[in-house]
Formats: structure tokens, sequence, C-alpha cells
């Protein structure tokens, strides 16, 4: 299909100047992944899928300014957590700061270093569930990340994995435009915790690919960096293999922009996806989580929690859809999608959708959008609770739903702490 | 202990007036209940008392200990001593019971300067208190009041009140919703509370109630005022008779 074209323009602005790079394998994935963006273009805001986020500031040629924020009255996240730490400063991999990348049960290569090298299982993950991922809903901004991304990680976990692996996201510069592809793949029965926290860039466009194999658990909890002004695009994209478990969280608390896409497959029978987000705002903050769970087998089990605190303006967007296909029989899918806007002056709007070609199957969804309960912030107050406090109860009880996902009781803490310290600073 | 003079009060949203000068007088260790027809102002007063938003006092006072209770904030009000156990407790998804109870004793006790309970000593009052009430550990570990029975939240108003230890407690229609063996449980809670330092205002459409929480001192309100005083003779004389005559008799 022709694309407008002031799509394809925008495509030509915003990749002048970049250049697919690499040989082999690599390269080849990327100018696949070159040509299918060639035909897209890149979107706007007529199109459907971006109809509540404006993507300008997503694929306009180069970042906008993003002033430094000072994080350091709180500790970073997971930072009590036993983890080997990988660092990325402004996009680029920095292997001075980051652990020695051994660890039993667990593969990990740059991808630097990928293209040089014929990392079986990279060569059939990379850019291929991103593509997979283009239908029946086009996702330009990640075949641009398959296309232009020089840095991420390759992990391949063949075992169980003897600790979380941590991508962390530092950002030194105001106006760093940075690109990071992950390709993760679980092999049958391993098991692999990845975090990720921090801002990464200025603007951050991340792709995430990971296969889950025949009965491999995968958990992913994210911290995405609370600069107020940074701005990010990112998709993950997973397929979940018969008996497996993916699990993701991810927390936005503050960023100027943020897109979050989500991909899941659900490929073979009895496979379990949860995806769930609590996210933050105060004032200038917009939070879209876009999310596409498709039941492609039998008896597999679905999940999206998704909540947001916002006020003063701030905006949350929550696009979902459950698509059950023929045959994915005995398929039990959930989704929902709640706000507390704190004010009058804050937005939400939410999209849930539900396909479904099966005639066997459990799936509901909600979606609700309301102001802290006033009654049981009274009873609390009768109770010898300060109304500060019992706000901060109301709001963590309102984001349980959510954190309850997260299976490690630690790191769920951490998260915890995370909640109640914005909540602190964002008082009145 | 409870000193209320001449309170006025109104809807702060549209202009109706409920209590219209209530003369209120509890000392410490007294019971005193309050009876009268339905829109008499009852529980509005009660509300009033623990601070509820939505009101606003036209005149008169209010005082605890001397303490104008209307200029307090409902948490200080609650620090200085002051419950209400609600006649519709109020449900908190995602609010642990425990969590809420330990949050609201240790923020009474932080308020007042002393040092906060530590999660065993806790643990050991709060166990003991629940036995007597036979709030059993999967009720203190459910979200406050969800999927409680009615029973069930009026028993657990009174696990509160037991664990806040508070001086003065105003019941609002504590019977409401509950059946005999439940009314005997809830009221057995209430009594093992009374001392001389503790006083109790008992808000109630019944006279039942007052044969379990035996009254010092029972006033009929209606029309937003206290119309009579009397003894708890004055309850059995309502219940046989309706609140009619008195009624006439205050015009």
């Amino acid at each position: 299909m022709a694309q407008p074209q002031a799509k394809i323009d925008a495509l030509a602005e915003r990749v002048a100047g970049l250049a697919v790079c690499g040989s082999g394998w690599l390269g080849a994935a990327r100018r696949d992944a070159a040509s299918r963006l060639a035909a897209m273009g890149l979107p706007t805001k007529r199109d459907e899928y971006w109809r509540y986020t404006d993507p300008g500031s997503l694929t306009r040629p180069d970042a906008l300014h993003a002033a430094q924020f000072d994080t350091t009255d709180e500790a970073p996240a997971f930072d009590g957590i036993d983890r080997l730490r990988l660092v990325f400063v402004d996009g680029v991999f920095d292997p001075a700061q980051s652990d020695d990348p051994t660890l039993a049960g667990v593969e990990i290569t740059a991808l630097t270093a990928a293209e040089t090298t014929d990392i079986h299982w990279a060569r059939d993950l990379y850019g291929a569930l991103e593509a997979r991922g283009q239908t029946p809903v086009q996702r330009p901004l990640a075949s641009l990340n398959t296309a232009y991304a020089t840095e991420g990680l390759l992990i391949r976990a063949t075992g169980r994995a003897a600790k979380p692996v941590d991508l962390i996201y530092l950002r030194k510069s105001e106006t760093s435009d940075a690109m990071l592809h992950h390709c993760i793949k679980v092999e049958a029965g391993a098991e692999l915790t990845v975090l990720e926290n921090g801002p990464g860039a200025a603007r951050l466009t991340k792709v995430m690919e990971v296969d889950v194999a025949e009965g491999g658990r995968f958990h992913h909890v994210r911290v995405q960096g609370r600069d107020p002004e940074r701005r990010a695009a990112t998709h993950l994209f997973a397929r979940v293999g018969a008996n497996a478990l993916f699990k993701s969280f991810t927390l936005t608390a503050n960023g100027r922009m943020t897109r979050n896409d989500a991909v899941i497959e659900l490929a073979g029978h009895d496979g379990v996806a949860h995806i769930a987000g609590a996210a933050m705002g105060d004032g200038d903050f917009h939070h879209d989580d876009t999310v596409f769970m498709t039941h492609a087998a039998e008896r597999c089990e679905s999940r999206q929690v998704f909540k947001k605190v916002l006020k003063s303006g701030a905006v949350g967007v929550f696009q979902g859809k459950i698509l059950v296909k023929p045959g994915a029989q005995k398929t039990d899918g959930y989704q929902i999608s709640q706000s507390l806007l704190l004010d009058g002056a804050s937005q939400f709007l939410a999209k849930p959708e539900l396909e479904i070609y099966a005639d066997d199957v459990k799936c509901s969804h909600g979606s609700t959008s309301g102001a802290i309960d006033e009654v049981a912030l009274f009873y609390l107050q009768s109770r010898g609770v300060p109304r500060r406090v019992a706000q901060s109860l109301l709001v963590l009880a309102f984001l349980a739903e959510a954190i309850a996902e997260i299976d490690d009781e630690t790191i769920a803490e951490d998260i915890r702490s995370r909640l109640e310290g914005w909540l602190a600073r964002h008082e009145g | 202990m409870l000193e209320i003079k001449n309170l006025h009060v109104k809807l702060e949203e549209e202009d109706k007036v409920i209590l219209r000068g209530v003369d209120l007088s509890i000392g410490a260790g007294e019971v005193h209940a309050i009876m009268g027809p339905n829109g008499s102002g009852k529980s509005t007063l009660s509300y009033v008392l623990a601070g509820r938003e939505g009101y606003a006092v036209t005149g008169g006072s209010a005082t605890l200990d001397g303490a104008d209770l209307m200029a307090m904030e409902p948490e200080n009000r609650a620090a200085a001593g002051l419950f209400l156990a609600f006649q519709y407790p109020v449900e908190i998804p995602g609010v642990g019971n425990m969590t809420f109870l330990r949050t609201a004793v240790n923020a009474q006790r932080k308020t007042r300067g002393e040092p906060e309970l530590s999660a065993g000593d806790f643990l050991k009052v709060v166990r003991e208190k629940a036995k007597t009430l036979k709030i059993d550990a999967d009720m203190l570990k459910r979200p406050v009041n969800v999927g409680f029975s009615g029973g069930e939240k009026k028993r657990n108003e009174i696990l509160q009140m037991a664990m806040l230890e508070p001086r003065m407690c105003i019941l609002d229609e504590t019977d409401s919703g509950l059946d005999v063996d439940a009314m005997k449980l809830v009221s057995e809670g209430v009594n093992a509370l009374r001392s001389e330092g503790r006083s109790f205002l008992v808000i109630t459409h019944y006279q039942r109630l007052l044969d379990h929480i035996k009254p010092d001192v029972v006033h009929i309100m209606a029309a937003g005022r206290i119309i009579k005083t009397g003894g708890p003779d004055l309850a059995l004389e309502v219940e046989n008779n309706g609140y009619a005559d008195l009624l006439a008799e205050a015009q």
C-alpha cells in the first residue's frame, strides 16, 4: 500500500546521516528491516494507532533537549539486589562500568561483536519477532530500530540463570538520541530475569525481542528513568512457547513522553503471558501503553494490568488488545486498565479491544478512570492516619494489582518504595 | 469529657440545616445513648464530631477535654481520643486489614509523641483482641472490610476501637444489620472496653442494643435538637410508645 508522501518524507529526514551497518547475517537482517520501513514511512498523529499520542517528538530527525536530572535523592533501582550489571551510557555499552558478563546458565554477547560471529539463535531471532509483529498493525519505529540500532545485547539463557541480569541505562548528554536492540532467548526449561533501569538517553528508541521456548520462564522488570524531560519509544516483542511463562512489569514515574508497545504471542499450548505497568505522572507527562496480545494456541492464559496515577495535566493512554485466533480454545484472557486522576486537569484515554475467533474462551476486560475515594480517605483519617499518609496508602492500594504481577518480593518491595518516594515528592 | 454547646450544622453544598442547637455533655466513664426518628440528625452529629467533609458548622461548639474539635483535622481528633464506629464501615480494596490497623495505631502514637509499636508487639496484641471478637486470622489478612459480612464489619469496627483505645467512643447504629448473636458479641466487645476514663455515645434506633450496652443517660433527638433527656427508662418508653408523644410534647 502506498503511504502518504508526508510519512515517506519524514522517514527520509529521520534517517538522513544514518547508515544500515554491517555485513553477514546481521547486515542482512538490518537491510530487511530498512526495506520494511521504507514501505511504511514514519507514523504521524493521523495514524489510527497513534490517535492518542502524537509521535512527533519520537519521529523527528533529532532528539529534543532534555535537561539533566538529579536522581541522587533515592537509591538507584534494584540497588540492593544481587544482579549482573551491564551498563549503557547514552546508548553505548560501557564494559568498564559493567560487571564481567559471565554468568552461569547465561550467554551474553554485545550486538557490536555479533556480526563477526555466527550466533545461530540470534540470527533466527534478530528482527524476526519485530517483522512478525508488523501485522496486523504497522510499527515503523520498531523497524527503524532493527535497521539502524548498532548497540544492544544478545542474551541466551540455557539453564537457570544464577542471578538477574540488569541493563542499566545511564544518561550523560542532554541531546543524546539512542537506539538499543536486545534479543533474548530463553531455551527450553531455562529461567531468566532481566531488569532494566534508567532513562538511556534524551530520546531512547528501544526494541527487545524475547523468545521463550517450551517450558522456559522469563521475568522482566523495568524502571524507566524519572528524568522529567526524557522521551522514549520502546517495543517489547515476545513469543511464548508451550508451557512457558513470560512476565513483564514496567514502572514509569515521570518522563515527558513514553510510548511502550508490547506485542506478545502465545504460540504454544498452556503458555502464560502477563504484562503489567504502573505509571505516575505529574504535569507535563504523556504515557502510552499499547499492548497486542495474541492467543495462537490452546489453554493459554494472558493478563494485562495497567494502572496510572495522573495529576496536574498528565495524560495516560492505554490501547490494549486480546486477539484469540481460531483454534485457541480454552483461552483465559484478562485485561484491566485503570487510572486514578488526582485532579480534574488530568486525562486518561483507553481503547480496550477483544477479537475472538474461537468459541470456548474466557476473556474479560475493564477500564476505569476515577478520583481518590474521599469516603475511604475520611475513614482512614478518622482512625488517626494523616491525610497525606492515607492518600499514599490508597494510591498504593490502587496500584497493588499491577505490583502483584512481580513474583520476586524483594524486587516488588523496591518498586513499592519508589512509588512511595514519588508520592512523597509529588504531594499536594 | 465531650461538651457540645448549641451546635448548629448545615450541609455545605446546599442550604439544608440539620443540627439546630444540640447541647450534650458527657462525663468521663459515662455511657449516653441517643435515639430518635429517621432524619433527626443523629448520624450527622457523629460525622460532624469525627470531622467528615461536607458539613458547615454555623454556630456553637464541640470540645473534647476542652480542646476545640471543630478546629482539628479528623486524624488529630482521633489522636486526641475520639473514635467513631461507622454505621457503614468502608471497604478499602488493596489495603490489608492488619496493615490498616498498624498504620492507624502507630500514626496515633506518633501524633501523641509516643514510640511506635514493634511489629511483634502489635501482632501479639491484635491477635489477642481479635480472638475475643471471634475475628480469625483470615479476616485480619483480607483487605479492609472487603467481602466481610455485615456482622464481620461491625466486629472489625470494635476491634479497631479496642486497638486504638480511644477515650470517647461514638457508636453510630452499630446494631444495624446485626443478628441477635452478632449483637451480643459486639456488645460484649464494647462492654469489655467500658472503664472509668472512657465514655460512650451510642446512637441507635432500637432499645434492644441498650439491653446489652446499658446507658447511664438517654437522649431523644428530633429535628436537629435534643428534645428530651432521661434515664434508661426513657428508651423503654420509646420502645413502647414510639416517638409521637415525645414529639408532640416537645412542640
